[in-house]
């Protein structure tokens, strides 16, 4: 009896998942059938069923170079991220391992830069990008996407570091390992997981930045995001067209998600589930 | 060389002061057991020793060096943690072999020292396997591995055995004892296992709220206490305490008795009470006796004892083994 109401409530919630998954994913399958669409198809209302057209991917690609945006978001996905870790690690170590009456206070105040809206503060640093010279720079909007995702970067590792057992590394300090040693051959190597889904979910996040991306670059350093954008108003509306260049904006990204999500799940839930 | 000598010793975290002020002397070679309840400053005491707490004033000397100001690495003690506090991510061998690696010994004496510790631990099939893989006494005999390759002037244990199970404890308790047998190098242990320190010490140090309450061999705190809290902790079961008065003693406050020296009958005695509970050990049997204007006693008599709940016993003390402390808990001798 008890195994019947068991399985029955296991059925209602794989059905609940899948449902959730799927009003979830809908809107970018919905982008991925509009991209194989004629143009036609695609403003005269809701339907499934494409014509399977690869159109509009080659006038993507002819009207605009699909490559500089790629690498542009390559280099400040990877970029941003690696700079936030060379900061963030130091900070959540510190914070880890010899924590302060302020500790919590700093973290907290850490994510409640998240809180304010961004454009709030367009205008100053716009104000100042512009007269830094870093305008459409790969460097400037670099700096910009590592300080917006920091304090996630920091709070993550915080959280990875601090399920590591003191003893451990007060072992490894006996053992006469230095500060370096220490860091090297025994810390580095048990967080790896936990810095490996900081970088996942950060070059996930920079890559789909769009606030700034869009306002701070105009072509030199745009990034896919840019890419999308520039298909959306000043040409009318072609849905098909802006639906092909999303799919190949958000493919990349998708792609490396896929094959990650193991380490991203097993990262995200670290510490929740033993 | 392993002789440590604490002095005036003192640590506070914030405004608590944790160890008000110690001063002990550990010679070369001795198994010294530090037992309190916990909150004792036991582990505190021992950190301070290992260099991973740093003292608030106080001098700490090794083999006569001052290593107050030491780094823990530089002090020449290894330590086995309660966790084991190994690394997951390294071989069982690589975990033995980590302290020497940090040295930048000789990789061909580093192979020669691991394997010879693996032979002494019977860890030799397991130096490819993670710690992952290992039961608790096999991870246990691996920090002490990598404690031994050091050679260091003395180990220091902190609550080694906390984690294992019961059969398991005894078996590396005597694992322990032979290893110092062997090595004649100085260790020192925290527990707050009474039976652990009166069967692996040279030396016990009972320690509470910080402060040392004695310090002496283990049969040296069994039979001569030199106060109320040593007498409570030290034996088991605990040591009966009665208000002088009632047992008919004029010049001391409290007087103890170990419940193994008390004797038991059915028809007369000192003490005259009911039988609570009877535990039966076969070697041994416990009573616990509701004694008539004093309270609950215990009474640990050899072998089997045909009582049970509710029988009417008579306690009688030993001759000579009565325990007699004044109005501040001090023993009186």
């Amino acid at each position: 009896m008890a195994r019947a109401v068991s399985s029955r409530r296991k059925l209602a919630a794989t059905v609940a998942a899948w449902a959730v998954a799927l009003v979830i994913f809908f809107p970018i399958l919905y982008t991925v059938i509009t991209s194989i669409k004629t143009e036609g198809e695609a403003i005269s209302g809701f339907s499934l069923i494409p014509s399977f057209t690869l159109e509009n991917y080659f006038t993507v690609q002819s009207q605009k170079d699909y490559f500089k945006p790629f690498m542009n978001s390559v280099v400040l996905a990877v970029g941003s991220t690696l700079l936030a870790l060379v900061i963030a690690v130091p900070a959540a170590w510190a914070m880890a391992f010899s924590p302060t009456k302020r500790t919590k206070d700093i973290l907290m105040w850490m994510l409640s830069t998240k809180m304010m809206p961004a454009v709030a503060v367009l205008v100053p640093f716009y104000l100042m990008f512009r007269d830094f010279g870093l305008l459409d720079t790969r460097i400037g909007l670099t700096v910009m996407l590592t300080m917006i995702n920091l304090p996630i970067v920091v709070w993550m590792l915080y959280t990875y570091f601090r399920e590591i057992p003191g003893e451990i590394l007060e072992a490894a300090r006996m053992d006469g390992a230095s500060l370096w040693g220490e860091i090297v051959y025994v810390l580095t190597p048990m967080a790896v997981p936990g810095i490996a889904s900081t970088m996942l979910l950060n070059i996930i996040l920079a890559w789909n930045e769009a606030f700034w991306t869009i306002r701070l670059t105009t072509t030199n350093a745009a990034p896919l995001t840019a890419f999308i954008a520039s298909f959306s108003s000043p040409q009318g509306l072609f849905w098909a067209k802006l639906s092909a260049a999303s799919t190949m904006a958000i493919a990349p990204i998708l792609i490396m998600g896929w094959f990650s999500q193991k380490q991203l799940v097993r990262g995200l839930t670290f510490g929740a589930v033993k | 060389m392993g002789k440590i000598i604490l002095k005036n010793v003192t640590k506070s975290f914030g405004a608590t002061t944790v160890i008000p002020d110690i001063n002990l002397t550990i010679d070369d070679g001795e198994f010294v057991v530090f037992v309190g309840p916990s909150g004792c400053g036991k582990s505190t005491l021992l950190r301070l020793i290992a260099g991973l707490e740093d003292t608030s004033s106080g001098v700490i000397e090794i083999d006569g060096r001052d290593v107050t100001a030491e780094a823990p690495a530089k002090r020449g003690l290894a330590m086995v943690f309660q966790s084991y506090a190994l690394y997951p991510h390294m071989s069982v061998r690589n975990n033995i072999a980590f302290p020497l690696k940090m040295a930048k010994t000789d990789p061909a004496i580093i192979e020669k020292k691991v394997t010879d510790a693996a032979r002494i631990l019977n860890l030799t099939a397991y130096l490819d396997r993670r710690p992952g893989q290992l039961s608790g006494g096999q991870r246990q005999r691996v920090a002490i591995g990598r404690a031994i390759v050091r050679e260091p002037s003395a180990f220091l244990f902190d609550e080694p055995l906390s984690n294992l199970d019961a059969a398991l404890r005894g078996t590396m308790r005597l694992e322990i004892s032979e290893l110092h047998q062997t090595l004649k190098t100085t260790m020192i242990y925290v527990t707050h296992d009474q039976v652990e320190a009166m069967t692996m010490a040279d030396k016990i140090v009972v320690l509470n709220a910080g402060r040392i309450e004695q310090v002496g061999s283990p049969l040296d705190l069994y039979n001569k206490p030199d106060n109320l809290f040593v007498a409570g902790f030290i034996g088991s079961p605990r040591m009966n305490f009665i208000p002088a008065a009632k047992a008919g003693i004029s010049d001391a406050h409290t007087v103890g008795i170990r419940p193994e020296h008390i004797r038991i009958s059915g028809e007369a005695g000192t003490f005259r009470g009911t039988v609570g509970v009877a535990e039966h050990l076969g070697a041994d049997t416990f009573l616990h006796v509701n004694v008539d204007g004093i309270g609950t006693m215990t009474v640990r008599a050899g072998g089997e004892v045909p009582v049970s709940h509710g029988d009417t016993v008579y306690l009688t003390p030993e001759a000579g083994r009565l325990h007699r402390f004044n109005d501040k808990g001090v023993a009186i001798r």
